[in-house]
């Protein structure tokens, strides 16, 4: 697995959100994603970066452009150093929120990727990422 | 924040968003509508969605919700124009939108207001219907 391209923006505001969507849209379809897998990635990028704000307090979006082997894909890291996922197993379930969403964030965006990888640890942060291939 | 404007014919609230929403700006677009139906005792809300090229968790909540309240205040909320790539995506999220009423286009969304309501009628009483 190798990365060609990386860069990050700050998650801190509600306008940070919609930049999210937009970086994610872009590169999206730089790599030539079909228009389904474009509102794919950038849904799962929406409701992941909302996410880091509210509920982990402001973080980042980091991306990349991989590659492994002939496949070309974007990642996309949401981290964030807040509060952490006390049970992990029941955050995984639709419906389930501490706050006052849907609880569709986390379930609903695995949905949405090829690759779903979430990292966490009470009090030291949470650290979704999520990859869709071409 | 941006505002979303909301337009009024006859008895029916004309919504067209086409900005990527900031959820404040959907937030306020939901209490601007519940105001602007009580002010003007309108009987059909449409909300036109042709050029949202996303619709999140929240994004679609605001339109339950705004639905939801609608009906409380004697109105028909229709939702019109979502892309297909959109639908897709809301649904697999897991969201389909139980109780919004949602048309093909802004015109199919009309008539079904209009059909809903034999009160409704678009232009101020004017009936505007190409077949009558």
């Amino acid at each position: 697995m190798t990365t060609s391209r990386e860069g990050s923006i700050p998650l801190r505001s509600q306008q940070d959100i919609v930049a999210s969507r937009q970086v994610v849209r872009k590169l999206s379809q730089e790599l030539g994603f079909s228009l389904v897998d474009q509102t794919k990635m950038v849904t799962a990028a929406s409701e992941l970066s909302r996410n880091t704000l509210i509920y982990g307090g402001g973080g980042e979006m980091r991306w990349e452009i991989v590659s492994n082997g002939t496949r070309q894909g974007l990642r996309v890291h949401f981290d964030d150093k807040g509060p952490g996922i006390p049970d992990l197993e029941v955050a995984m379930t639709d419906g389930w929120s501490s706050g006052s969403g849907l609880g569709l964030g986390l379930s609903g965006s695995k949905r949405l990727v090829n690759d779903f990888e979430i990292r966490t640890a009470v009090g030291a942060g949470t650290c979704v990422t999520i990859t869709r291939w071409k | 924040m941006e505002r979303i404007p909301i337009l009024q014919m006859g008895k029916c609230l004309l919504v067209t968003i086409q900005v990527d929403m900031q959820d404040q700006t959907a937030l306020a677009l939901q209490d601007d509508l519940a105001a602007k139906i009580e002010a003007t005792a309108a009987r059909g809300v449409l909300i036109d969605i042709s050029a949202l090229e996303m619709v999140d968790s929240f994004i679609g909540r605001m339109l339950a919700s705004i639905s939801g309240i609608a009906k409380v205040l004697d109105a028909t909320t229709v939702v019109a124009g979502m892309q297909p790539a959109v639908a897709i995506t809301l649904v697999e999220l897991g969201l389909s939108l139980p109780g919004v009423l949602t048309a093909l286009d802004v015109e199919r969304g009309m008539r079904l207001l209009a059909a809903r309501d034999a009160d409704f009628q678009p232009g101020g009483g004017q009936d505007l219907d190409d077949e009558s």
